[in-house]
């Protein structure tokens, strides 16, 4: 570290930014004031005010995922959806049957097997709340960048993949 | 001419060239499948999250972690995770992780007031060594003190114990998990005489009825609560009951819902155990073979300062923990107060769903889980409400078998592994021994080949006890280990930070990320974090396991393993030890503690050749010997052959988890049943084998109010807790971006009339006010939360929003755990 930015330390949550000058910045690198209230960590006696509630994230758009195993995040508004004992508004889309209709993604087949590796001929039980792996977003921006990397950022030099051609 | 797939194509992979930096001529050679580049080594861990303890399958590639997933070889979770475990792969890598060693410092020196400045790890552990020292030679080993956590590794929580009882001969020694479960963990060894479930997670496909007691799981236990839905749904007759102080998405499932009024969880179960007896449904064979009655001391205060009002007007909470043997007739008059009326009255629960629920338990033929978590044992009463639960399953001889099970569960990784097993509490040893137990203490004193009476008999400063000792500068050198407890300690504006900033206290912090405890700290050491280290933990049904280092911490971050062995090289036992211990036994002059705790012909006993060739350990490479191991089967000695069985230490790198006691390879599921539980012998039945009369204890309480409750000026419930999104205080979660987005703030949920009726409404600014402190938030009147008029939850992720500063320092006076879902609050438009 320079030691330009060991003044910075003083406060830890400088420690943020100054790192972040350092970095190229991934897809999630978004440089934040100083001062705003998103940023974690804050000192203690901080009495930091809350900034508005974020927007919801309902333009619809898939967003790419980390790895292939990620369940896809809700890039749609949910708010007062009914999961209730009796109905589960999102299979309503997203169920193969109604996937036609709807032209929502239907659910993966993994959603079909229960928990002994037998497939069902619906959805699985103990899939049935949706929300406990697929989380709608806001627009809220994070304020510590990521630097996780995929396993195709990782990937030094194009791949053959296998194609002998 | 493009047609409109062809442009939207085009525009992707343009994008996503951009994003990635990439340019198109090399995206384009790049192959559309895997090919021998993209090959990922696949390895086993938990989850790092909470006390489920889900198998996960780690990805790595190039000393990274790229891709996480459930394990479907694991009982637990059979290929499944909740979004936080679907996310692990990132939570190593937000980039404002520590990594060297910072030290407050003015002119080139330590400072209290002074700046963080990057230090080498000698430096560090130099100012950290002459501080010990210093407050050794002033005050003694009662001034030294550790908080430790339920994320600790099995044997990162055996060698802190080891250092602070033996080596600094102090038990200020306690871990986060005081706040989460040390009343579960003090009830169950006054029931049973052993810590922990008698079940486990199988009962979940065995059960009739599931009856959640102030637990949410659906979002802090979400894999657990699939398999409640999987039974719920797929048979007809299973029913889920769930009670709470305000309505949240367990709900959605739900055939008899309960909100009761904060607190009268007492009554409810003292009624069901009243309604029980009323209508004979009491199984009299099982009590009179295997059940004794007491009855429990009353009026025991409320944990706070002594000088308290509340504890000066209390009648016994200088012996809170008293009891005196009754009989079955008087506990049944007892409770016989506890009618449905009355219960009715005072929980504000209808009739119809209290009896509802009385009956799961009274039906002989409904077998039935009972769950709880934070709202049992966070409660000024959390002793007394774990032992009602037990009542009510005893009383009807459901327990320990399949389906009828009385069940704890945890809310972090190794609370049972760590923090209860290995015993890292301040009045614990492992195996569930008692540092005020001198039998136990001097064989702790052989299994560690220590000279005899060197272990201390004091028990330590608790939890909220360390806070005030610092506070009130009788504890001055203090390391905080993974965890956050500035953010996570009760009342923490007066009774925690000033410790912390306290000129005569030493505050160390070692930790993954800058968190807010590491912000107030004097030395913050880097940490190395879940797969950067070998590790074990044990999950909340006895699931000891394993995992091996994937990848290098960065920088200079290291484990809390070799930051514990390491400090203890800076001190010899002529400094700590006292001189009569040294005068009768010479042989131990002149060494360090790392010779006499960890090179101690035990530990160190296993070559570096033992180790995985495939798989990288630093601090074993460091210490010169398979340290992991060495600890474990040290550790493991204390527990085998009475009830505690750990397997071999390369057993559980093979297994996905083994619940012990673990008795000829084979796994105990079940304890206490003659058939299930090889320690009960033929013809004895049922035997709780860890009471020496072999009978489990019921406990008569009455209902006694909370510490706080609203009044004019102050006229809310406050109830503190969690989210399905975040982990405890975010340190981890909040650095995931999609988490993150998904719930980034904290906020008030409170009712819609309530809002309206202070001039507030959804996304108003307000501040939540109690006696004690404030926190500036946003109203959220339509959230997943569903508080009734008069009740208000805020989650206590956010390090920006500390709620805690709001919260009540009152406590169980037997766990000493803090209630932290009950106090007064006001909320204001700012």
């Amino acid at each position: 570290m320079r030691p330009s930015h060991l003044a910075a330390l003083a406060v830890l949550p400088f420690l943020v930014p100054a790192m972040l000058s350092a970095q190229s910045g991934g897809l999630d690198a978004q440089p934040k004031r100083l001062d705003d209230p998103w940023r974690p960590p804050v000192n203690f006696v901080d009495q930091n005010p809350a900034p508005p509630i974020p927007a919801d994230v309902t333009d619809d758009r898939r967003v790419a995922r980390n790895y292939p195993e990620q369940p896809p995040v809700i890039p749609h508004n949910v708010r007062d959806y009914q999961i209730t004992l009796n109905n589960n508004q999102c299979l309503t889309c997203h169920s193969r049957r109604f996937t036609e209709a709807s032209q929502a993604p239907m659910i993966s087949i993994t959603h079909y097997v229960d928990r002994e590796g037998q497939t069902l001929g619906g959805v699985a039980p103990r899939r049935y709340f949706c929300m406990q792996c697929h989380v709608p977003q806001t627009v809220a921006q994070p304020i510590v960048p990521n630097g996780f990397k995929d396993i195709d950022a990782l990937l030094s030099r194009p791949s053959d993949g296998g194609d002998r051609r | 001419m493009m047609d409109r797939r062809d442009f939207i194509k085009a525009q992707a992979v343009a994008a996503a060239a951009a994003a990635g930096g990439i340019g198109l001529p090399a995206m384009a050679q790049t192959s559309m499948v895997a090919g021998e580049d993209s090959s990922l080594k696949w390895s086993k861990a938990p989850c790092r999250f909470c006390g489920t303890g889900c198998g996960v399958m780690v990805a790595t590639k190039d000393n990274r972690v790229v891709a996480t997933h459930g394990d479907m070889q694991a009982e637990v979770n059979r290929g499944l995770n909740c979004v936080k475990g679907y996310f692990l792969s990132k939570i190593m890598y937000g980039q404002d992780r520590l990594t060297q060693p910072l030290l407050r410092m003015r002119d080139g020196k330590y400072h209290k007031e002074g700046e963080f400045q990057p230090v080498s790890w000698d430096r560090a552990f130099d100012e950290m060594a002459a501080q010990w020292k210093r407050v050794l030679k002033e005050k003694g080993p009662d001034a030294v003190g550790m908080f430790g956590s339920g994320q600790w590794t099995i044997w990162e929580g055996y060698a802190a114990s080891k250092l602070m009882r033996a080596g600094f001969r102090t038990n200020n020694l306690d871990p986060n998990a005081r706040h989460c479960m040390a009343s579960a963990a003090i009830a169950f060894i006054r029931t049973f005489g052993m810590d922990e479930p008698m079940g486990c997670y199988d009962d979940f496909e065995q059960a009739d009825a599931f009856v959640l007691w102030g637990s949410n799981m659906a979002e802090m236990h979400p894999i657990l609560w699939t398999r409640i839905t999987d039974r719920r749904l797929a048979h007809k007759h299973v029913k889920v009951a769930v009670l709470s102080t305000f309505e949240h998405r367990s709900f959605e499932l739900a055939d008899i819902p309960m909100i009761f009024q904060p607190g009268t969880d007492l009554a409810i179960l003292n009624y069901i155990a009243n309604h029980i007896i009323q209508t004979n449904r009491v199984n009299r064979d099982f009590i009179d073979r295997h059940c004794n009655f007491r009855l429990g001391q009353k009026d025991i205060g409320y944990g706070l300062r002594p000088e308290n009002v509340l504890e000066v007007r209390a009648a016994n909470a200088k012996d809170p923990t008293d009891s005196k043997p009754i009989d079955f007739d008087a506990f049944a008059r007892f409770v016989s107060t506890y009618t449905l009326d009355y219960t009715a009255e005072l929980t504000k629960v209808p009739k119809e769903r209290l009896l509802a629920l009385a009956e799961l338990y009274a039906d002989p033929k409904t077998k039935v889980m009972s769950l709880w978590t934070m709202g049992f044992n966070q409660h000024v009463r959390g002793v007394w409400v774990n032992h009602m639960v037990y009542n009510i399953h005893l009383l009807t001889g459901k327990i320990s078998e399949p389906g009828n099970s009385p069940f704890s569960l945890t809310g972090q990784p190794s609370a049972c592994g760590t923090a209860r097993e290995v015993g890292t509490f301040s009045h614990r040893l492992p195996a569930d021994m008692q540092v005020a137990n001198p039998t136990h203490r001097a064989h702790t004193e052989t299994a560690w080949k220590l000279p005899k009476d060197l272990l201390p008999a004091k028990v330590g400063y608790h939890a909220v006890q360390q806070d005030r000792m610092l506070k009130d500068g009788k504890l001055n050198a203090y390391w905080v280990m993974v965890n956050n407890n500035l953010q996570a300690a009760p009342n923490s504006g007066n009774e925690t930070y000033p410790g912390y900033r306290n000129p005569e206290n030493f505050i160390v912090v070692s930790d993954a990320y800058p968190t807010v405890t590491a912000s107030a700290a004097d030395l913050i050491l880097p940490a190395a974090m879940w797969v950067e280290k070998e590790g074990a933990y044990g999950n909340a049904e006895r699931r000891t396991h394993f995992w091996h280092q994937l990848v290098t911490a960065p920088g200079e971050a290291r484990s809390d393993l070799w930051q514990l062995m390491e400090f203890s090289k800076r001190f010899t036992t002529d400094e700590v030890w006292p001189k009569e211990t040294l005068d009768a036994n010479p042989d131990y002059r002149g060494k360090t503690l790392f010779d006499v705790l960890f090179r101690n012909g035990q530990v160190d006993r296993f070559p570096l050749s033992e180790m995985d060739p495939e798989y990288d350990n630093a601090e074993s490479k460091a210490f010169g010997f398979y340290v992991q191991k060495g600890l474990f089967e040290e550790y493991a000695g204390f527990g085998r052959g009475h009830g505690h069985d750990l397997a071999p230490f390369d057993t559980y790198h093979q297994v996905r988890g083994l619940r012990w006691p673990v008795v000829d390879g084979k796994e105990t599921r079940w304890r206490y049943r003659e058939g299930l539980d090889p320690f009960v012998k033929p013809g004895e039945g049922v035997k709780f084998y860890g009471n020496p009369d072999g009978k489990a204890n019921l406990f008569a309480f009455p209902y006694e109010p909370p510490a706080e409750e609203p009044d004019r000026e102050f006229d809310l419930w406050l109830v503190t807790g969690r989210v399905l999104e975040h982990w405890h205080s975010g340190s981890m979660t909040m650095r995931v971006p999609e988490l993150y987005r998904a719930m980034p703030m904290a906020m008030v949920f409170m009712h819609p009339d309530d809002a309206r009726e202070r001039g507030l409404r959804r996304g108003s600014e307000v501040t939540v006010m109690s006696r004690r402190g404030e926190m500036r938030t946003r109203v959220e009147t339509r959230g997943r939360n569903k508080p009734p008029r008069g009740v208000v939850f805020v989650p206590w992720f956010d390090s920006a929003r500390l709620i805690n500063k709001c919260t009540l320092d009152a406590t169980d006076p037997i766990s000493k755990q803090s209630d932290f879902k009950k106090c007064a609050v006001k909320v204001v438009a700012v």
